[in-house]
């Protein structure tokens, strides 16, 4: 997993509600291939017109926001199917935080399996980073002290749960976590065999 | 005075993790070919194996065609990843439910028909409608493919516990109104994001008198509410749909699991995070007219106007949804030109969903301008299906009967609704593009989609 410290960039305000994971990257991408070469397929169906040639209205096309690191979004950003493609689209586009008032439950914790940090703010405080964004209005998400700096220097405090926060920063992944608890889980496994041997 | 849920949570805890956080013991994987395959790789390319293969099942579903008479090749680039599930499988000691094989069909529709799901257990796979196998009393959810890989590799999930929320349908059902239509009706009235964090029970005088399958019905969008656990408690329908099935215990074992599995009901005192009741009175047969699940309707109602809209940006959302569709505000959903119908996927796929549709027909003949499609959820309702000669009635209407899969639930085998057209599907998601680029999905239970199908246009199935 790539660690996560903090970004800085132009957040770019794409504030529609339940932006979901068909959106962020078309299943069509996701069959047959690898995580390689996703970035060029998120948001196709909003970023590129039915010649292939790129849409200018899709905001993320424009060139204050092109490449940004950190998304602007709506309640339940990441709803629906739990492709985990749909993070590695955006990280494949640049994108390292996504700051939203919610997210889709299994969106969210993928995120957090790759390093792409998941902000819960309130849409208020959302909408006011929004209108400060662009060019010359840069914002960062800093983990390490748990806030997000607005483009006029307001910080703005967020919460992210401890073990994902310390996940994040070092880069870890559960697998390694799990295996540390293989006695607990063994003798788990024999109880339960013992207790409910149907299941 | 625990819920079904937590008392279900309990008993998988191998150990507390802390700050919230436990360690979650599995008693089921299911796999399928869009993401089973990779994972299981993964686990060997990290040098492990899987920890406990009897636990896990594979079934191709999502890339494989569904045309009549296809094989794995049909469709090339679903065809690499059965051929990886099928060699990670053998390796790892998997059961696959290959292609052609009678267990073989959508993973929540072939779960609780094998008696692979059982009240009680918890069971993960890597597909967000996992939540459907919740309609047994099981603790059933989605997952990415990370969380996939870890659940193959140690048996387990660190996992936060969510909330729970409770939603009592009261009363009893109106003619012409399904499980589907209550869901949906649900989905509308809380919002779709309104089950975020939680696991949902559904409870009530109107979901005791349900069957096993519509109970599977009803579980299936909970992730459509933004819940990844749907659940509805054991109860004899419950006992009488497991007997004998495949991988259900028999004898003393049975007899045991049975009594446990009587304990499972939430206590009458128990405490939920947030507890709803509905009105069986308040719901009617339902169709989307947007692009989420919660822009819904009674199939007799109206478009909304952006103006009715709670604030600006759901006006706008509507306004964005309505262009997408093709539709105007205020616009009668009933007489709406139909191009397509789609019967199947993993909400609406099983016997009862497509006797239900079948009973419709009456003899008559789709629409002439109409492509209808009936994709059964495995190949044992297929078969069933054919024994009460219910593809018959379809093939006679203009109906074509294919083979079982996700198929245009999710577009991912290469088949989809094109570009513009308008289909009434049975299944979960009208989604932007989501049965096809430009495609626009209404959703809608299998009686209304046969009835759309027959008229060229949105109708009621009472009428």
């Amino acid at each position: 997993m790539t660690p996560f410290s903090s970004v800085t960039g132009p957040a770019a305000p794409l504030l529609a509600a339940n932006v979901d994971t068909d959106v962020i990257i078309p299943i069509q991408a996701l069959v047959g291939t690898g995580k390689d070469g996703l970035g060029e397929q998120a948001f196709a169906r909003l970023r590129y017109r039915s010649d292939g040639t790129e849409n200018p209205e899709f905001l993320l096309n424009q060139k204050s926001w092109r490449g940004t690191p950190i998304l602007l979004a709506g309640e339940n950003f990441g709803c629906g199917s739990s492709r985990e493609g749909a993070v590695w689209a955006l990280m494949g586009m640049g994108v390292r935080c996504v700051i939203a008032p919610s997210f889709g439950d299994i969106f969210h914790a993928n995120c957090f399996q790759n390093g792409l940090l998941p902000v819960r703010l309130p849409m208020d405080a959302i909408r006011r980073i929004a209108a400060l964004s662009g060019a010359n209005g840069l914002t960062t998400v800093d983990l390490e002290r748990g806030v997000v700096i607005a483009p006029d220097g307001e910080a703005i405090p967020f919460q992210v749960d401890p073990r994902k926060r310390e996940a994040l920063l070092e880069g870890l992944d559960d697998i390694s976590l799990t295996l540390r608890h293989a006695e607990a889980i063994a003798a788990f496994r024999d109880r339960a065999q013992t207790e409910r041997p149907w299941q | 005075m625990p819920t079904m849920f937590d008392r279900i949570w309990d008993r998988h805890v191998v150990t507390t993790l802390g700050d919230g956080w436990d360690l979650l013991w599995l008693d089921r994987i299911l796999l399928h070919d869009l993401s089973g395959g990779r994972a299981l790789r993964e686990v060997a390319e990290r040098g492990l194996r899987v920890a406990e293969p009897s636990r896990v099942f594979a079934t191709p579903d999502h890339a494989v065609s569904s045309a009549p008479g296809r094989t794995a090749s049909t469709f090339p680039r679903g065809a690499q990843l059965l051929d990886s599930l099928r060699r990670n499988c053998a390796e790892q000691g998997v059961r696959l439910f290959d292609l052609g094989t009678r267990e073989n069909g959508i993973v929540h529709v072939v779960a609780p028909e094998q008696g692979i799901v059982l009240p009680g257990v918890t069971l993960a796979c890597g597909d967000s409608h996992t939540c459907t196998n919740g309609g047994v009393g099981a603790v059933a959810f989605g997952i990415g493919s990370s969380e996939l890989t870890q659940a193959l590799a140690t048996n387990c999930l660190p996992q936060r516990r969510p909330g729970t929320f409770r939603i009592r349908f009261e009363g009893s059902r109106a003619p012409g109104v399904t499980a589907k239509d209550m869901i949906l009706h649900a989905i509308g009235r809380f919002g779709a994001a309104a089950g975020t964090g939680m696991a949902l029970e559904f409870a009530g005088s109107a979901v005791r008198a349900m069957s096993l399958e519509e109970r599977l019905t009803l579980c299936n969008l909970s992730i459509e509410m933004g819940a990844r656990v749907g659940m509805v408690a054991p109860d004899n329908t419950t006992f009488q749909y497991l007997a004998g099935r495949p991988f259900a215990p028999t004898g003393a074992l049975w007899d045991r699991a049975m009594a446990d599995w009587r304990t499972l009901p939430s206590d009458p005192d128990a405490r939920f995070t947030r507890d709803e009741a509905i009105p069986m009175t308040e719901v009617a047969p339902q169709i989307t007219w947007g692009t989420s699940p919660e822009q819904v309707a009674p199939i007799t109602g109206t478009v909304p106007t952006p103006e009715q809209a709670r604030s600006p940006a759901e006006a706008e959302a509507w306004r964005a949804a309505l262009d997408y569709m093709g539709l105007q505000p205020g616009q009668k959903l009933e007489g709406t030109k139909v191009d397509w119908v789609f019967i199947g996927s993993c909400t609406n796929s099983r016997i009862e969903d497509l006797r239900a549709a079948a009973a419709v027909l009456a003899g008559r003949k789709r629409a002439g301008h109409v492509t209808a499609w009936v994709v059964p959820g495995s190949e044992e309702v297929k078969a069933q299906a054919e024994a009460e000669g219910l593809h018959r009635l379809f093939l006679d209407a203009g109906f074509e009967w294919r083979e079982p899969g996700c198929a245009l639930c999710v577009a991912a085998n290469g088949e989809s609704v094109p570009p513009g057209a308008r289909a009434v599907s049975t299944s979960n998601r009208n989604f932007v593009g989501r049965q096809g680029t430009g495609a626009r999905t209404h959703l809608a239970s299998p009686a209304t989609a046969a009835r759309s199908a027959l008229e060229g246009a949105i109708t009621d199935p009472r009428a």
